[in-house]
C-alpha cells in the first residue's frame, strides 16, 4: 500500500442553524481555506470526492449544486458518496492506492436545521417493518442505551459523566457548538427525552461542513511538515434489523479495528463518532481501548454533530493533533445508520 | 491501470419492466446478485465487499436504503459502500468497485446498480423547484431539448436522425430478453408519428421509466485467470475514468461538454486506444433521448464535430455496421436510472465475453461502456477487452 496522509484540514464553526447560507455558501469558504493551507494549486487536485445527503437537503441530486463550491472548471475527476465524508475520504484513499491520483480534495457537509432531524432519520429504516412505525433516531438510540445499561456496559451516571466531559472539553474547540455543561449531578435531575436518554445524552442538531486534503508519499512530505499518515483504514457493516443484533456490542467496529491495525501500537487519542453518550463505552470496548486513552478531546459529536461531516471531522481532529506534534498515534471512527450500524476506523500516525 | 488487473467474471440482470410489484427492494437486488454470482460460480460468502449505486433516495422514499439490505445481501461484517453521482451513478459505482481491486484492497467485489422507479414519478423528481433558480417543470427531456435543437442547428442533421436512432435501439431490444420495451410492431412511421413531447424529442424517442437491477462480480487477475481456465471468459478492464463539470459555467458547451471529451481521452489513453473508431468494436452509450447518439459519437471522438448523424444515417451504428451502438437496446429501451450506467458497463463486458446472446456482435474484442448524468456534466466510462491489458 502507498503511504497516504492528511496534509491539511478545515471546518466550519458549527452552529444550530446556518440560516443565512445555503449548502454551497456554507462549504465554499471551508474548501477555499483547505486548498490554501494545503499548498496544492486549485486546479492541481488529481481527485475530488464528497459526501452529503439528499434527505437532509430535501431535494434529489443536492450534491450537484455543491460542485459549484469546488470550481470544477476545467472539468475534474470527481465522485460523491451518499454517506458521511469519512467514506468519501476512503474512496479517495483507494483512488490514490490505484496509482491514478497523488492528491485528493475531500469535503462533506450537512444542514440538518431545515427539517425535524430525528423524524427525517426515521426514513433510514427498513421500509416494510420499521419505517411505518416512524421510529426516530432518538427512539432507536434509547433502545440501544437501555440494552447497554441492562448488560452492564454503561449506566445513566456514566453517560452523564461522558456528556459533561465532552462538552467541557469542547470549551477549547473554537469550532464546537456546545462548549459547556452543568455538573453531572444536575444533568441526572433532568427529565428523560426517551428513557433512558436525557437531552444531554444526545448530540446536538448542527449545521456545518469539513474539508481535507490527502497526498501520497513524498508529495505529502513536501507539502506538510508533519503529515498525518493513514496507517490503516477499513469499514464494515452490521445488520440492520434491531432484533437480529446484539446492540450492546459492535462486531463491525472490532473487525474494522483489526483490519486497520489499531492494536499494532499505542493509541494516544481516539476521536469517536458518538452521536449518543452510550456509544462511547460500546466503541471503547469494541476498539479495545485502554482506560488511559483520551476520547474526544475536541468534545466530539456531543459538542457538534453536523450530519455527513461529523465522521470526517473525527479524522480531522486526530490529524490536527498529529500536525501540531501533540500526539503521534490516534484512532478516528465514523459511523452511519442507526445504532452504530456502519463503522469506519482509521489509524493515523505522525512520523518520528 | 494500477497495480492489479481487474476482471469482470459475473454479470446478472433482472428483467426490466415498468412495475416489478412481485419483489421487495432487497429481493430485486438479490435477483440480479444471484444471477451474477451464478455466472461467476461464486456464492455471497466469496464476496469481500459490496458497492451499490442508485439515483436519489427520494425515488423510493427511503434514506440510504442499502442499510436495510445488509442482511439480504450477506453483507454483515463486510464493507458496504454507496455511490451517488446523478445519472452516471452506476457507471461511477462500477469504477469505484474496480478501484477496490485495482488498488489491491480487495480480491472479489460485488457491485450493484438498481432503481425501483415505480415507487415514484421520476420525471417530476427531476423537476424540483430550487430557490432562486428557474424551475424547469419538464423533466430531463425538457432540460435537454434545447441543446438537441442547438446540435441540429450546428450540424444541419436531417430531422429524422432521432427517429432512426430510436427505431434501431428498440429493434435491438427485441434481441435482449432483459430489455424493458419489446415493441414488435415498431416502425419508422410509428416513431415519427408518436407524440411530440419536447420538440424535437418524440414519445418514442424517449427512455421509459423502469424497475430493475444489475450486478457485476469483479475479481483480481488470479480470479480472471481462474474463470478463463474453467472456460468462462472474463472481460478485462482496460481503463476507467470519471469527469465532472459544473451545471453552469461561462463558456460551457452543453452540446458537447468538455468533461465528456476529457473523460473519453483519459479512458482511451489508459486503454491504449488512439483511434477509437478503428479500435473499439462495440459501444454501449448512455442515450436516454435519441439525438444523444450522434451527439455522443462526436463528443467521444468516434466522428468529427458535426458529422455524428452521418454514422447513424449510414447504418454504421446498427448491429451490422462497423461501430454497433447499443445492441442491448440501450437506455431508450430500458431505464432504471440508478442501474442504467452499470447496464452499459455490463453489456460492454458481455460483448467482449461473447455472452450477449442474440445481440452479440461476432468477434467483439474491445468495448466501451459510457454513462452521463446531471446537466450533461457527470461522466463515467470504462473500456473492457477480451484480452488482458
Amino acid at each position: 500500500m502507498r503511504d497516504v496522509a492528511i496534509i491539511a484540514t478545515a471546518q466550519t464553526k458549527h452552529v444550530r442553524a446556518a440560516t443565512a447560507t445555503n449548502e454551497v455558501e456554507m462549504i465554499q469558504p471551508v474548501i477555499q481555506e483547505v486548498i490554501e493551507r494545503s499548498g496544492v494549486d486549485r486546479h492541481g487536485f488529481d481527485f475530488t470526492c464528497s459526501g452529503s445527503s439528499d434527505y437532509l437537503a430535501g431535494q434529489p441530486f443536492s450534491f450537484v449544486m455543491t460542485l459549484d463550491a469546488v470550481a470544477a472548471w476545467p472539468p475534474i475527476s470527481e465522485s460523491h458518496v451518499e454517506m458521511d465524508g469519512a467514506w468519501a475520504l476512503y474512496e479517495a484513499w483507494v483512488k490514490i492506492q490505484t496509482g491514478h491520483a497523488d492528491t485528493a480534495l475531500v469535503y462533506s457537509y450537512g444542514k440538518s436545521s431545515p427539517g425535524d432531524l430525528p423524524r427525517v432519520l426515521s426514513r433510514m429504516t427498513d421500509p416494510y417493518y420499521e419505517a411505518p412505525l416512524w421510529p426516530s433516531s432518538v427512539d432507536i438510540a434509547a433502545l440501544q442505551a437501555r440494552a447497554a445499561i441492562q448488560a452492564g456496559v454503561t449506566s445513566e451516571q456514566a453517560m452523564a459523566d461522558i456528556a459533561y466531559r465532552s462538552r467541557t472539553s469542547a470549551a477549547a474547540n473554537p469550532f464546537a457548538q456546545l462548549t459547556s455543561s452543568a455538573q453531572p449531578s444536575a444533568l441526572m435531575d433532568e427529565e428523560y427525552l426517551a428513557d433512558p436518554l436525557r437531552r444531554h445524552d444526545c448530540a446536538p442538531i448542527t449545521d456545518g461542513g469539513v474539508a481535507i486534503v490527502l497526498a501520497a508519499g513524498d508529495k505529502a512530505r513536501s507539502l506538510c511538515s508533519r503529515p498525518a499518515w493513514i496507517r490503516g483504514i477499513d469499514h464494515r457493516a452490521d445488520g440492520h434489523h434491531l432484533n437480529f443484533r446484539d446492540l450492546t456490542t459492535s462486531p463491525s467496529v472490532s473487525i474494522a479495528a483489526e483490519k486497520a491495525g489499531v492494536a499494532n501500537g499505542p493509541i494516544e487519542i481516539a476521536e469517536l463518532h458518538t452521536c449518543f453518550t452510550h456509544h462511547e463505552p460500546i466503541l471503547r470496548s469494541a476498539l479495545g481501548l485502554g482506560d488511559d486513552v483520551e476520547v474526544n478531546p475536541s468534545g466530539g459529536p456531543l459538542a457538534a454533530n453536523p450530519m455527513m461531516a461529523a465522521g470526517l471531522i473525527r479524522m480531522v481532529e486526530v490529524a490536527n493533533r498529529i500536525h501540531s506534534g501533540e500526539v503521534s498515534r490516534g484512532v478516528a471512527h465514523a459511523t452511519g445508520g442507526h445504532a452504530l450500524q456502519h463503522n469506519l476506523i482509521a489509524v493515523l500516525e505522525g512520523e518520528g | 491501470m494500477g497495480a492489479e488487473r481487474v476482471a469482470v467474471v459475473g454479470v446478472g440482470q433482472t428483467k426490466y419492466t415498468a412495475v416489478r410489484g412481485d419483489v421487495s427492494l432487497p429481493g430485486l437486488l438479490r435477483e440480479a446478485t444471484f444471477r451474477a454470482l451464478e455466472d461467476a460460480q461464486m456464492t455471497l460468502a466469496d464476496i469481500d465487499a459490496i458497492v451499490i449505486g442508485k439515483a436519489p433516495d427520494f425515488f423510493e422514499g427511503i434514506m440510504v436504503p442499502e442499510y436495510s439490505f445488509v442482511e439480504a445481501l450477506g453483507a454483515v461484517g463486510k464493507p458496504i459502500f454507496r455511490v451517488h453521482t446523478a445519472g452516471s451513478v452506476s457507471g461511477s459505482t462500477a469504477i469505484v468497485a474496480s478501484g477496490l481491486i485495482e488498488s489491491g484492497v480487495h480480491e472479489r467485489v460485488l457491485t450493484i446498480g438498481w432503481e425501483m422507479q415505480s415507487c415514484s414519478e421520476a420525471m417530476w423528481a427531476l423537476s424540483f423547484n430550487m430557490p432562486f433558480q428557474q424551475q424547469l417543470v419538464a423533466g430531463a427531456g425538457g432540460y435537454f431539448a434545447p441543446y438537441i435543437r442547438q446540435y441540429i442547428a450546428r450540424s444541419n442533421a436531417p430531422d429524422d436522425t432521432g427517429v432512426l436512432v430510436a427505431l434501431k435501439d428498440r429493434q435491438n431490444a427485441l434481441k435482449n430478453p432483459y430489455a424493458h420495451l419489446h415493441e414488435h410492431d415498431i416502425s419508422y412511421e410509428s416513431v415519427k408519428e408518436s407524440l411530440m413531447l419536447w420538440d424535437p424529442i418524440r414519445y418514442s424517442e424517449t427512455c421509459p421509466s423502469s424497475d430493475g437491477a444489475i450486478a457485476l462480480v469483479l475479481t483480481n487477475e488470479a480470479g480472471g485467470d481462474a474463470a478463463a481456465a474453467e472456460g468462462r471468459p472474463p472481460a478485462w478492464v482496460h481503463g476507467t475514468s470519471f469527469r465532472s463539470e459544473p451545471a453552469m459555467a461561462a463558456g460551457r458547451d452543453q452540446v458537447s461538454p468538455q468533461a465528456g471529451k476529457d473523460c473519453a481521452a483519459d479512458v482511451f489513453r489508459q486503454a491504449g486506444i488512439t483511434n477509437p473508431r478503428e479500435q473499439i468494436d462495440v459501444v454501449e452509450m448512455y442515450v436516454p433521448f435519441s439525438w444523444y447518439e450522434p451527439m455522443w459519437l462526436e463528443n467521444l471522438g468516434f466522428a468529427e464535430e458535426g458529422t455524428g448523424w452521418q454514422l447513424t444515417h449510414d447504418g454504421v451504428t446498427a448491429m451490422d455496421g462497423d461501430l454497433p451502438v447499443n445492441c442491448s437496446g440501450g437506455v431508450l429501451s430500458t431505464n432504471p436510472i440508478g442501474a442504467s450506467g452499470m447496464i452499459r458497463f455490463g453489456e460492454a463486458a458481455l460483448q467482449v465475453r461473447g455472452m450477449a446472446g442474440e445481440h452479440q456482435i461476432d468477434g467483439a474484442r474491445t468495448a466501451l461502456g459510457h454513462a452521463y448524468g446531471g446537466a450533461a456534466q457527470f461522466y463515467a466510462m470504462w473500456v473492457v477487452g477480451a484480452d488482458k491489458p
